[in-house]
């Protein structure tokens, strides 16, 4: 085929978008927009990290701290939610055999996700309403250096997401334990039961052991969803609060600031973001990694029993965990410091190095295993965790924190090394895997621009964190300008690794757009010819 | 004494060494996986092993760091300390108001920083003059923020807020605001 024609058409002409089902489409429409929600973050990443170099003419200071502010939040929610929801919308019926409870409600899901993406992003582009993600109080209601119509419709765009992960909440529970039309009526309760690891809790203390009715990377699901659900809450109360003072400022009531006490607000926070970093990305993370290896392998899990046990220590374990983000403030008690940010912190250096030995033991019992672009994405998405979770729980000790907290190192070998490596190599393997699935048997363009993608990435994303770990070393702090080039060195090395970090995702979108082609693209987000419930196309 | 710079040597170290040995696993696993190979799957004693030296290390390198790390026990006990000298420091409106008096300390004292906070959650630090960070505090409004450090060494020190604060917090910098004078000099 003519490169004119693999670009409409794409490779081989294999893709079809009408013979997708109405879940195909959902599944893709939330690919593509976290994909291109990607690409806004690997831009804006580009941007902060040659403005850490040399402050860009084009780009004012407010405008710096706006990118800084909305940077991870699109990361986390235009990006990493729309292609979590998308594939688990997709994953949990797959394995649970039975149709999604409501494809209407996922079409939400992805209109709330997106377009709240949008509000927020823009109104943060258009006002530079910067208190940053960690929203410190008072901040968010510091009118005296934000804007207040900027900042509600900033809050407005965050609050989307959040009733649109609501509904996805509601969807995935749903699904697993409804009655499908014209089926037996199926066990609501013990569904639930098994999914959330109640069941697996009672087995402790019976004597005829009640079998899981769930698949394990459901189980994974759910018990992420809990903390997805409690974390909804969080940022949605926390919201509101804000939108209080915003809303009292717009009708020329001054609210008294102090009327919230900033240290319990920054526990309450952060208890409630924790929920994400420590919580659902860590079990949703253990979860695909045990499916991916399950379906490389087509073998069962090594030590099944124990990786379920696992995702609810896991769960626990994100319940309790906040205090490590406040080792640094001398208000809080010390038996919190020591308990909660220190050892109960380190438990997650067992539950996450259980889950790596997991995956690892259930490859190798498929030996040989062929290098296909999901198990190498995998094995990437395993070592990023891998260099992150050390330099996790290096920094949640009382002593070291001292030294680290606030530095480059907490948001370069840490932050940007588990969610580029761990978390995004991890999502790349399930969409290359679940793409034949998806497209109905549509070939992947170049297998050389899937290479450029894996090894520019890994080595971009391996580089930026410890560039930025060295820099954060030697004393660099995170979320402010050097603008006398102190730390240079460290930061051009970082720009050239974010450079590696682009170039593999712009290998990765056109190799895409060229499999899919351009009219299947487009032909994603319209109405499905096929009027069904199924999942794939049958027959 | 150890100090803050010989700490993060330490980690630099311990941290670079772990991650080249993690990577060479990780390829040495890849090697491995997708070589010759019968499919022999891994033996639960192996997995209850690493299980357990991950319990061992998880723990351990808190009591390592409570022990050999010597700001740790002072900063979890600071009312058992009395301080050779007291700084009170206000921030307010983006601004660090320092004490009237300048800033002037004898190695080997032990010395508090009170820090208030008038309006925004902000940071404190104290930085040497290769910009790298001799040790930093939260510093909450409405809440006593203070930290006992103990001087080890002459030097002269810059103040910075170590916490993001809105844009105007990128300038909250104080130059060489503390000096340490080598022990007996005269202030």
């Amino acid at each position: 085929m003519s490169f004119t024609k693999t670009l409409i058409f794409g490779e081989e002409g294999l893709f079809k978008s009408e013979t997708l089902t109405p879940m195909q489409k959902l599944t893709l429409r939330f690919v593509v927009v976290g994909l291109i929600y990607f690409g806004f973050v690997v831009i804006e990443g580009m941007l902060m990290r040659l403005y850490e170099v040399k402050p860009l003419p084009f780009i004012s200071e407010p405008q710096f701290f706006a990118i800084l502010t909305a940077h991870p939040l699109v990361g986390i929610f235009g990006s990493t939610y729309s292609i979590v929801c998308g594939a688990f919308l997709f994953l949990v019926p797959f394995l649970m055999k039975k149709p999604l409870w409501s494809i209407k409600l996922g079409n939400w899901t992805f209109v709330l996700i997106a377009v709240g993406t949008f509000v927020f992003w823009f109104s943060g582009f258009v006002s530079h309403y910067a208190p940053l993600y960690t929203l410190y109080w008072p901040l968010p209601a510091d009118f005296s250096q934000f804007s207040v119509w900027g900042g509600t419709f900033f809050i407005v765009g965050i609050a989307l997401v959040m009733v649109g992960t609501a509904l996805f909440i509601i969807n995935i529970f749903k699904t697993i334990a409804y009655t499908p039309e014209g089926w037996e009526k199926q066990p609501s309760g013990a569904l639930l039961s098994s999914a959330l690891g109640i069941t697996g809790f009672n087995n402790l203390f019976r004597k005829n052991k009640k079998e899981h009715l769930v698949p394990l990377p459901v189980a994974a699901v759910a018990r992420g969803s809990v903390d997805m659900a409690l974390n909804t809450i969080t940022i949605l109360f926390t919201g509101v609060l804000i939108l209080v003072y915003m809303v009292g400022s717009i009708l020329g009531y001054d609210l008294k600031e102090t009327a919230i006490d900033a240290l319990l607000y920054k526990n309450w926070f952060w208890w409630g973001l924790d929920l994400i970093a420590d919580g659902l990305v860590l079990i949703f993370v253990a979860g695909t990694w045990y499916l991916l290896a399950m379906m490389i392998t087509g073998k069962p899990l090594f030590m099944q029993n124990i990786a379920r046990a696992a995702l609810l220590v896991e769960l626990v374990v994100s319940w309790t965990v906040w205090s490590h983000h406040l080792l640094s403030d001398q208000a809080q008690p010390a038996i919190l410091k020591v308990v909660s940010g220190e050892m109960v912190t380190a438990f997650e250096l067992i539950t996450q190095g259980l889950a790596f030995f997991i995956t690892l033991a259930t490859l190798w019992s498929a030996r040989p295993l062929k290098m296909t672009n999901p198990l190498k994405f995998l094995l990437g998405g395993l070592l990023g965790f891998a260099l992150a979770v050390p330099a996790g729980i290096m920094q949640a000790d009382v002593g070291l924190n001292r030294i680290l907290h606030n530095t480059q190192w907490v948001v370069g070998p840490h932050v940007h090394v588990a969610i580029l490596i761990g978390l995004t190599m991890t999502l790349y393997s399930a969409i290359y895997l679940l793409f034949p699935i998806l497209t109905n048997g549509a070939k992947i363009y170049s297998q050389k621009l899937a290479n450029i993608h894996f090894w520019c990435h890994l080595v971009g994303g391996i580089g930026m964190g410890a560039f930025m770990g060295m820099a954060g070393l030697n004393g660099m702090l995170r979320r402010t300008l050097y603008v006398n080039g102190e730390f240079n060195l460290f930061m051009i090395l970082a720009a050239v690794s974010g450079a590696l970090i682009l170039i593999g995702f712009l290998a990765f979108f056109y190799n895409i757009v060229m499999s899919v082609g351009l009219k299947g693209v487009l032909g994603i987000f319209t109405p499905a010819k096929v009027k069904t419930k199924d999942l794939v196309p049958q027959g | 004494m150890v100090d803050s710079e010989m700490v993060l040597t330490g980690q630099t170290i311990a941290y670079t060494i772990y991650c080249i040995v993690i990577i060479l696993v990780v390829a040495w696993f890849t090697w491995k996986v997708t070589g010759s190979g019968n499919g022999k799957g891994v033996k639960p004693a192996l997995f209850y092993t690493f299980v357990g030296f991950l319990a061992v290390l998880g723990v351990s390198l808190h009591i390592i760091t409570l022990n050999t790390i010597p700001w740790t026990k002072m900063d979890l006990n600071r009312s058992d300390y009395t301080p050779d000298k007291s700084f009170n420091i206000t921030v307010s409106n983006h601004q660090f108001i320092l004490p009237a008096e300048k800033m002037v300390v004898n190695v080997n004292d032990k010395v508090l920083f009170d820090v208030t906070s008038e309006d925004l959650t902000y940071g404190f630090g104290l930085f040497r003059e290769d910009n790298s960070m001799l040790f930093q505090m939260q510093v909450v409004p409405g809440h006593r923020n203070d930290v006992i450090w103990h001087f080890d060494r002459p030097g002269v020190y810059t103040i910075r807020s170590t916490e993001y604060s809105g844009p105007r917090g990128a300038a909250m910098i104080v130059k060489d605001a503390v000096h340490v004078l080598p022990e007996n000099a005269a202030n």
